[in-house]
C-alpha cells in the first residue's frame, strides 16, 4: 500500500473523510498522510474546526476513512481498534462508579484482562491503585466523580484511557477544559505515565506550550478540510521540567507553530 | 494537592440542616392533616350534606364500620394492581432495552406504541371483559397497559441518550452491544426507570380501580360503585382514602428503592455527608 518500510506503528496515507452518507457533507480531512512511530508521542495542533478530532476517529477506526488507507500495527483499520485507550476533554466517567471501578472499566471489557480478571483480579486491583496512586489520586479511590474536582476527574480518565496497557493512546484535549496551574500538573502526570509505559500517543490540542512539552514532534493542521503543514521535531531531553517551556528553544518553536497555524486559518 | 473536594460543613449549618432534614420528613403528614382539618371546617361551616360531600370524621367513621370488606376489596385491588404493574416492569424494561439500543427500531416502533398509548383504556376495558370475563383478569391488564408505557419511555431514554464520547471510548475497547447496555446504558437509565416506576405505579391503581369499576365483583373500584348506587357516600370516600394511601405507600416503596439504587443521580448534600 506504502512506499515507506512498514516500521511505523500508525500510518495515514492519503485520507479524505467527509462526513454524510451522499458524499454532500462536510470534507473533515483532505489527503491527510502521516506517520507515528511505535513509542513516540505526537501531538496534532490547528485552528480550531480543522478537523484534529476527525483524524482521531479515522485512525482509531470508529469513523471509516472515505478515501486512502489507515494502517496501526502493520493491519489495514477496517473497524474499532481495541488496543486503543481514549481520553476526551470531558472526563466521561461513569457516575454510578467509584473512582477505582471507573478506572476498572476497561479491564472488564478489553481482552485479554477480561478473560482473566476473575481469575486474577487481585493483581489487576494492585494494578489499578498502583496507576492511581502514580497520577496522585491515592485517597480517592472510594469517591464518586462528582467529589472530585475537575483537574482530578480529568487524571482518573486518563487512567482509565491507559490502565489496560494500550498500544496506541488518543488523548483529544483532555486537558482542554483545566486552568493553567491544573493543566501542568497533569502535563508532569502524563509525561510520567509516557516514561514509565511508553505508548504510542498522539494528542490533539489547542494549546502550543503543551504540544511542545509533552510531544516528540508536533503536527500542525490546516483549517478544514484538514491536512498537515507542518511537521516539527521536538529536541528537548527528557524528563522535560515545565521550566524548560519558558526557555529560547521553546518560545521559538511554540512561536514557529503560531505562525505555521496563522498561516493556515489565512489560507482558508 | 489543592483540589479537595468535599465541602467541609461547619457544626453550626450542620445543626441546622439536620432540623430542617427533620421538618422536610413531617412535612408531608402535617400537609394531608392540614387537607383533612380544612375539609372538616369546610363541610361542617357550611352544613353540606353527608350524600353531597362527607366530612373526614363520617368517611372513617363509615371506613371503621365497614373495615372487613374495605380490605377485602383494597386486598385484591392491590394484587390485581402489583400484578398488572410486576408485568409492566418486566415489559416495560425488556422492551425499553430494545427499542433504546437500536435507533432503527426506535424510529419504526415509536409511533406505533405512541397510537397504542393515546387510546382511552376506559374504552378497552369492556372488550377484555369480553375475552376474559367478569373478574380480576381484566383488571391486572388495565392494570399493566397503563402503566407500562412511562416504563418504556423512559428506560428507551436512558439508553438512547448515552453520551457519543462514552461510546467511543468503549468501542475503542472492543466493547459488544450487549456489554455497553450492561455496562453504561442500564445504569444510566436507572435513574429515568425509577422516576418512571413512581409514575407507573399509580397510574396502576388508575387501571385497575378503572377495569373494577367497569366490570367486576370486587376491588375497590367494584365496592365504590355499589356503595353510591346505595347513596352510602362516605363509604365511596372511604374506598377513595384506602386507594390513596396504597397509592402513596407503593410511591414511599419505589423511591426508597430508587434512593438506595441511583444514589449518584440525586447526590444532594445529604450523600455527600452520608459518604464521605
Amino acid at each position: 500500500m506504502t512506499q515507506r518500510p512498514m516500521k511505523s506503528f500508525v500510518e495515514l496515507y492519503q485520507v479524505s473523510l467527509r462526513y454524510g452518507e451522499d458524499g454532500d457533507g462536510t470534507l473533515a480531512l483532505q489527503d491527510t498522510t502521516l506517520h507515528v512511530d511505535k513509542g513516540e508521542f505526537v501531538a496534532v495542533v490547528g485552528p480550531s474546526g480543522c478537523g484534529k478530532s476527525t483524524l482521531m476517529k479515522v485512525v482509531t477506526g470508529l469513523w471509516p476513512a472515505t478515501a486512502g488507507g489507515v494502517i496501526v500495527n502493520g493491519r489495514e483499520v477496517d473497524g474499532p481498534l481495541s488496543i486503543t485507550g481514549m481520553a476526551f476533554q470531558n472526563p466521561t466517567l461513569l457516575p454510578w462508579r467509584t473512582t477505582f471501578d471507573n478506572v476498572m472499566l476497561p479491564l472488564e471489557i478489553a481482552q485479554p484482562h477480561a478473560a482473566k480478571l476473575r481469575r486474577e483480579r487481585a493483581m489487576y486491583e494492585a494494578k489499578v491503585s498502583d496507576l492511581l496512586a502514580l497520577v496522585g489520586l491515592k485517597g480517592f479511590e472510594d469517591k464518586f466523580p462528582w467529589q472530585l474536582s475537575g483537574g482530578m476527574q480529568q487524571r482518573a480518565s486518563i487512567c482509565r484511557a491507559v490502565i489496560h496497557d494500550p498500544s496506541l493512546l488518543m488523548l483529544d484535549e483532555p486537558f482542554g477544559a483545566l486552568d493553567m496551574f491544573t493543566r501542568e500538573e497533569l502535563w508532569l502526570a502524563l509525561q510520567e505515565l509516557w516514561l514509565a509505559r511508553r505508548p504510542t500517543v498522539i494528542l490533539v490540542t489547542h494549546d502550543l506550550r503543551e504540544a511542545a512539552f509533552l510531544a516528540d514532534r508536533v503536527l500542525v493542521m490546516s483549517a478544514r478540510p484538514g491536512r498537515i503543514v507542518a511537521d516539527r521535531t521536538v529536541a528537548l531531553p527528557r524528563p522535560r521540567a515545565l521550566s524548560m517551556t519558558y526557555e529560547p528553544y521553546a518560545v521559538g518553536l511554540v512561536q514557529e507553530l503560531r505562525d505555521h497555524i496563522s498561516a493556515a486559518r489565512e489560507a482558508a | 494537592m489543592s483540589e479537595i473536594v468535599v465541602p467541609a460543613t461547619a457544626a453550626r449549618p450542620r445543626r441546622r440542616l439536620s432540623r430542617r432534614k427533620s421538618f422536610r420528613r413531617v412535612l408531608p403528614w402535617l400537609v394531608i392533616a392540614a387537607i383533612f382539618l380544612l375539609w372538616q371546617a369546610f363541610v361542617d361551616g357550611f352544613r353540606i350534606e353527608s350524600f353531597v360531600l362527607p366530612s373526614p370524621t363520617a368517611i372513617f367513621a363509615a371506613g371503621w364500620q365497614w373495615h372487613g370488606p374495605i380490605l377485602a376489596s383494597a386486598w385484591q385491588t392491590f394484587m390485581e394492581t402489583a400484578i398488572g404493574f410486576f408485568f409492566a416492569i418486566v415489559v416495560g424494561l425488556c422492551a425499553g432495552i430494545v427499542i433504546g439500543s437500536s435507533s432503527l427500531i426506535y424510529d419504526g416502533f415509536y409511533p406505533a406504541l405512541v397510537g397504542f398509548n393515546t387510546i382511552p383504556k376506559v374504552a378497552v376495558v369492556p372488550i377484555l371483559i369480553i375475552w376474559f370475563g367478569v373478574g380480576a383478569i381484566p383488571a391486572i391488564i388495565t392494570a399493566f397497559l397503563l402503566s407500562f408505557f412511562p416504563i418504556l419511555v423512559n428506560v428507551a431514554t436512558g439508553i438512547a441518550t448515552v453520551e457519543p464520547e462514552l461510546q467511543d471510548v468503549l468501542r475503542a475497547l472492543g466493547a459488544s452491544k450487549w456489554q455497553m447496555i450492561r455496562k453504561v446504558g442500564l445504569p444510566r437509565a436507572m435513574p429515568y426507570f425509577f422516576a418512571s416506576l413512581k409514575v407507573a405505579i399509580t397510574v396502576a391503581f388508575v387501571g385497575s380501580i378503572i377495569a373494577e369499576t367497569v366490570g367486576s365483583n370486587g376491588g375497590i373500584g367494584n365496592l365504590m360503585l355499589v356503595a353510591s348506587s346505595r347513596f352510602e357516600v362516605p363509604l365511596a370516600f372511604a374506598g377513595l382514602l384506602v386507594t390513596g394511601a396504597m397509592g402513596i405507600g407503593m410511591y414511599a416503596i419505589a423511591g426508597v428503592i430508587e434512593a438506595r439504587m441511583t444514589g449518584w443521580a440525586t447526590r444532594s448534600g445529604m450523600d455527600l455527608n452520608t459518604r464521605s
